[in-house]
């Protein structure tokens, strides 16, 4: 129990920094950024081979992040300079990254078990008493987590986290404050993207391998965990927007793990016999989502006709 | 001082509905000068505003602020000199931000948007005290995200912000059209103090008569793509709201409205 507990927390926790990104384009910008998908796995490419190339693995982080940040400008400057629509210029990202993963990687497949990484390493086994040992991986992240979100929240309280905020809002007036709403948006994409192949990195750092196809549908897990995180905190006015995704991130995988669970239900006298596997992950993923966004319509039409 | 020189702008250009709405229009403005233009739909008041700001593209002639030519500058540089407030109360403002936040980011217009604080808070007083001048309460809901206000609030707020850093000129897009009758007096009152105070060179489009008449020291009656009437100064004040109404009559005929 405690170890599928483990696995919810740390699993969510990992996603939760690549929905932060996601809430910056999906509920900020309203921009459906596909790119996610592919800048995830790049994240964990460039990190596997830092790492087995001598690297620090805490250096990767910021240099993974910088690496997401390029390819979301590019999302971003083929969305605004050569006018291609938001889910295409994701689309193109997304498909041309597929291949530049398998440079940066040399494989489809790059294993780093027994390398250093953020979670075990000479520092921290020194630091960390044994009884504490299978806990180390979920305190990284809740530090990881913590300071991304502290920034992001920091961030949004500055100038140009306000013209941010202002594009999704209000493009127009963006222009009447005489500035670019193009680079504004180009802005956003880099960051969701740099917190997207952060992601990568850790998730990549925490499972020991890189594999091409780990990104399939990350943008659908990061518009989960955003929309069932805004829309349970909606009328909690205290809690931020960026928590909010934090909990969701950890809500939505447990309810993947539960699914992935089942293989017996009871409907009053019917039993139904579920084979689910792990192979039906993203069957499970997907199907979540869908009944997500269907409750989330609905609680939305009741609100609108009760004001 | 704006100038526009020999203004061509067709739409659907090179379709069977082609339509020319300028063709060689000319327009001078002077410094300070607060100009009304009327004129029913179609007339290009709005079209006219919209190539000022460069909110649509040019098919001939040039735009001059202040003698520099600016027909090539894009919207967003030109909004540097100008304020603008829009028919649609939504436009001015960002819905879910603050109000004080909405204040802070017109307040950082014409500044570098970088990591600095977003809100300064020795401004806020500041803000308070030019949100209380409208009379409407705003002073005191300053954490109220700018989409639960009214209308009417919010145009208030959107020409205030409009109008906050040192701007040259004001573009008023039939700024007072959504409001109720109450309200759009209000805020035209507000918009002739605005006006003075800054001394700012002012656009108005309206299809109020009576507000066009009272306001302004120059109104412009477009049709077509011409000024039929421009009076200004003594010519202008002499004006009564019946001459206006005639004179929209016979081109109102004119169109078959």
């Amino acid at each position: 129990m405690i170890t599928i507990l483990l696995g919810v927390l740390e699993e969510g926790l990992v996603y939760a920094i690549m929905a932060l990104g996601v809430y910056i384009t999906y509920k900020i910008l309203d921009f459906p950024d596909l790119s996610v998908d592919s800048t995830f796995p790049m994240g964990a490419a460039i990190t596997a081979v830092s790492i087995i190339g001598g690297m620090s693995p805490v250096l990767t982080l910021p240099l993974t992040f910088l690496a997401g940040a390029l390819a979301g400008c590019a999302t971003g400057l083929i969305h605004v300079k050569l006018k291609v629509r938001d889910l295409l210029s994701g689309i193109i990202v997304m498909t041309a990254l597929y291949s530049i993963n398998l440079r940066i990687a040399g494989k489809a497949n790059l294993p780093i078990f027994s390398q250093q990484t953020i979670f075990d390493n000479d520092f921290l086994n020194g630091l960390l008493p044994d009884s504490c040992k299978p806990y180390a991986v979920l305190l990284v992240l809740i530090v990881i987590v913590l300071i991304c979100k502290i920034l992001l929240d920091l961030y949004l309280k500055t100038r140009s986290g306000y013209l941010l905020r202002a594009a999704g809002d209000n493009e127009t007036l963006v222009t009447s404050l005489a500035k670019d709403k193009g680079t504004v948006k180009i802005l956003g994409l880099a960051i969701a993207n740099g917190f997207a192949a952060l992601a990568g990195s850790i998730y990549c750092q925490q499972k020991g391998f890189f594999e091409i196809s780990m990104g399939t549908g990350t943008i659908v897990i990061g518009l989960a965990n955003v929309i069932i995180g805004t829309q349970l905190f909606k009328r909690v006015s205290f809690v931020k927007a960026t928590t909010a995704v934090i909990i969701g991130s950890i809500i939505y995988k447990a309810c993947v793990s539960i699914a992935l669970s089942l293989d017996v239900i009871h409907i009053g006298r019917v039993t139904i016999t579920l084979p689910v596997t792990a192979s039906d992950l993203k069957l499970v993923t997907s199907i979540l989502f869908l009944i997500i966004l269907t409750v989330g319509n609905r609680k939305g039409k009741r609100g609108k006709a009760h004001a | 001082m704006l100038e526009l020189r020999h203004i061509e702008k067709y739409y659907n250009a090179g379709t069977v509905n082609e339509m020319c709405l300028f063709d060689d229009f000319n327009l001078t403005i002077q410094d300070h000068q607060f100009v009304s233009v009327v004129g029913s739909n179609g007339s290009g008041k709005t079209s006219m505003l919209n190539l000022i700001c460069g909110s649509i593209p040019l098919d001939g002639g040039r735009i001059l602020m202040n003698g520099r030519d600016i027909t090539g500058l894009p919207e967003y540089k030109r909004q540097r000199s100008i304020g603008r407030v829009y028919q649609n109360p939504a436009m001015g403002t960002c819905p879910n931000m603050t109000i004080l936040e909405n204040m802070s980011l017109a307040d950082n217009k014409g500044k570098p948007f970088h990591l600095l604080p977003g809100t300064n808070r020795q401004r806020i007083d500041s803000y308070r005290e030019s949100l209380k001048k409208l009379g409407l309460g705003l002073e005191d809901k300053l954490e109220v995200k700018a989409g639960v206000l009214s209308g009417g609030q919010r145009q208030a707020m959107a020409l205030l912000m409009a109008t906050m850093t040192p701007i040259e000129f004001l573009i008023l897009d039939e700024h007072t059209a959504a409001l109720d009758p109450k309200t759009a007096e209000t805020i035209m009152i507000l918009t002739d103090q605005v006006v003075k105070e800054k001394n700012l060179t002012t656009i108005m489009v309206t299809h109020n008569l009576r507000y066009a008449v009272e306001y302004g020291d120059r109104l412009l009656m477009m049709h077509q793509g011409h000024a039929v009437i421009d009076q200004a100064g003594q010519e202008k004040a002499s004006v009564n709201i019946d001459d206006i109404l005639k004179k929209f009559n016979e081109i109102s005929i004119e169109c078959g409205n």
